[in-house]
């Protein structure tokens, strides 16, 4: 799969705020088609801010979404329905609903959306699960998994109608060292070989640079880098050295306060 | 005074939302059925006991003063017109209350404590539809089923207690019962009411549960106002029915 000049999602000097908190002020950017962006940035800069206003949960305050060819907000909660149907979503939260069993966790989504019959259901939920290394646990209960496995289950249901759209909030947290590889592999692989578009929010900055082909940072209330990961390495920015250094003197505030200062600044 | 105005009118677009979330889809309905095993079924034990003892109490006290005027035979009038019109709906939704809204409440609360109802909508699946309306349905359903059995086990311990421990005659005991008791006038209307007490009971541990703050006070806060709201709730729409019904 190639990158396409058209884009799946398209923010245009976007505002977001959280009742009277701007936590996103005048940003954009684009995610083209076929592609995988990493959104990375310190804690609290508004990550997953970003990833509610692409799904249409936060409305902007100011300026223009577009995703996947449809203007955000949508008129009517049905046509949001219609077009996040053709969006897979992990929360950073895994979100995996507690009264129903793992099997019955990934197959929700097809068994909500779709008339396929049961043995396919079966066939293509199965097929999810032995993805991401978890084919033997369809009849497991979800408070019998531990914090990397219910991760991977969330994932597991997040792809497993193949939607053009994906959009991972940290699918990373909490994996050991082998299955962060496969599950970064995975994202690759399914964006590739579906016609995915993907967009990767996460704080496992080398793991998800391999397999990114465009990087943003967020902080300070916007997006202080936009480019490819070889043009990440190369910044000589000094908010983006901090970051990708580690440092705890620079730019972005480690302090609550600081933060705020800075970016009021 | 405009809180509990803008409060009620929340309760009432949550209501419409949740009859407009009704859909004649066979998950649903599964969802419901088991919601009716879990809050339903479940509950049948603590209601069945509560029943039996609220029979026996009534009926000891009624038989001290029915005998002052001779008219211990009454017994069976009086303990099932009481239990009919009164104490077996109004005690049935207040324990329903107290079992099932209270673990409504909790589990919508962790639920959006724990992200489930928002990854619901994030899959377009719409989170009032999948876990509201069948708890919602399962309760209107459940609350006049388990206000049958607590009449039931409250009237036959009346009668044990009656005939075995007091020695009045069960056969008087079962006569004035009968000729007492109209079908429609307490039965019919007994089960108007309890339907009444279930939808409210219902909506009040939904609403808040499914808007609790995502925190362990706010699933915390949540059960506390299922259990009150919904108990302060029945007995005040029990006087209302009462005062229009009889």
């Amino acid at each position: 799969m190639t990158i396409s000049d058209d884009a799946a999602v398209q923010f245009s000097g976007v505002t977001l705020r959280r009742g009277a908190r701007t936590i996103l002020s005048d940003i954009s950017f684009r995610l083209p088609r076929g592609s995988v962006t990493a959104v990375l940035g310190p804690s609290g800069a508004g990550k997953s801010t970003l990833l509610y206003g692409v799904v249409g949960e936060l409305v902007q305050a100011s300026g223009d979404i577009d995703v996947l060819g449809h203007a955000l907000p949508r008129p009517r909660v049905r046509d949001l329905f219609t077009l996040r149907r053709q969006m897979g979503v992990m929360l950073q939260g895994n979100g995996l609903l507690s009264d129903l069993d793992v099997f019955e966790n990934v197959a929700l989504p097809l068994r909500t959306h779709t008339d396929l019959p049961e043995e396919l259901i079966r066939e293509l939920v199965q097929m999810k699960l032995a993805a991401v290394g978890l084919g033997e646990t369809g009849a497991l209960e979800t408070n019998e998994l531990s914090g990397g496995m219910a991760r991977r289950v969330a994932l597991a249901r997040a792809v497993v109608s193949d939607p053009p759209l994906m959009l991972y909030d940290e699918p990373l947290t909490g994996l050991d060292p082998i299955a962060c590889g496969v599950i970064v592999n995975l994202i690759r692989r399914l964006n590739d070989a579906l016609g995915m578009t993907s967009l990767v929010i996460t704080h496992n900055v080398r793991e998800v640079l391999e397999i990114a082909d465009q990087v943003l940072i967020v902080a300070n209330r916007g997006i202080v880098f936009a480019g490819t990961p070889a043009e990440l390495d190369g910044s000589a920015d000094p908010l983006v050295r901090q970051f990708m250094d580690g440092a705890p003197d620079g730019p972005i505030g480690f302090d609550y306060r600081a933060t705020k200062a800075v970016a009021h600044a | 005074m405009r809180e509990m105005i803008a409060a009620l009118g929340r309760f009432g677009l949550f209501l419409l939302r949740i009859l407009g979330a009704i859909r004649p889809s066979r998950s649903q309905w599964r969802d419901t059925v088991r919601q009716i095993y879990v809050i339903g079924a479940r509950s049948v034990p603590i209601i069945a006991v509560g029943g039996a003892f609220v029979g026996l109490v009534m009926t000891l006290q009624g038989y001290r003063a029915l005998v002052t005027f001779g008219a211990g035979n009454a017994l069976g009038t009086m303990l099932s017109l009481t239990v009919f019109r009164e104490l077996g709906p109004v005690l049935t939704a207040i324990l329903f209350c107290g079992r099932a809204g209270s673990a409504m409440a909790a589990e919508l609360g962790l639920m959006r404590a724990t992200d489930q109802i928002t990854s619901l909508s994030m899959m377009a699946i719409d989170p009032v539809g999948k876990v509201v309306v069948p708890r919602f349905v399962a309760t209107v359903i459940s609350v006049p089923l388990l206000t049958a059995v607590f009449i039931a086990f409250s009237i036959l311990a009346g009668w044990f207690q009656a005939e075995f421990l007091l020695g009045v005659d069960g056969g008087y005991f079962w006569a004035s019962l009968q000729s007492s008791v109209d079908l429609w006038e307490d039965y019919g209307q007994a089960f108007v009411k309890s339907a009444v007490f279930g939808v409210f009971c219902a909506l009040i541990a939904t609403h808040v549960g499914f808007h609790a703050r995502p925190t362990p006070e706010g699933t915390s806060v949540a059960t506390t106002q299922a259990v009150v709201y919904g108990s302060l709730m029945v007995l005040f729409l029990d006087f209302l029915l009462s005062a229009t019904l009889y």
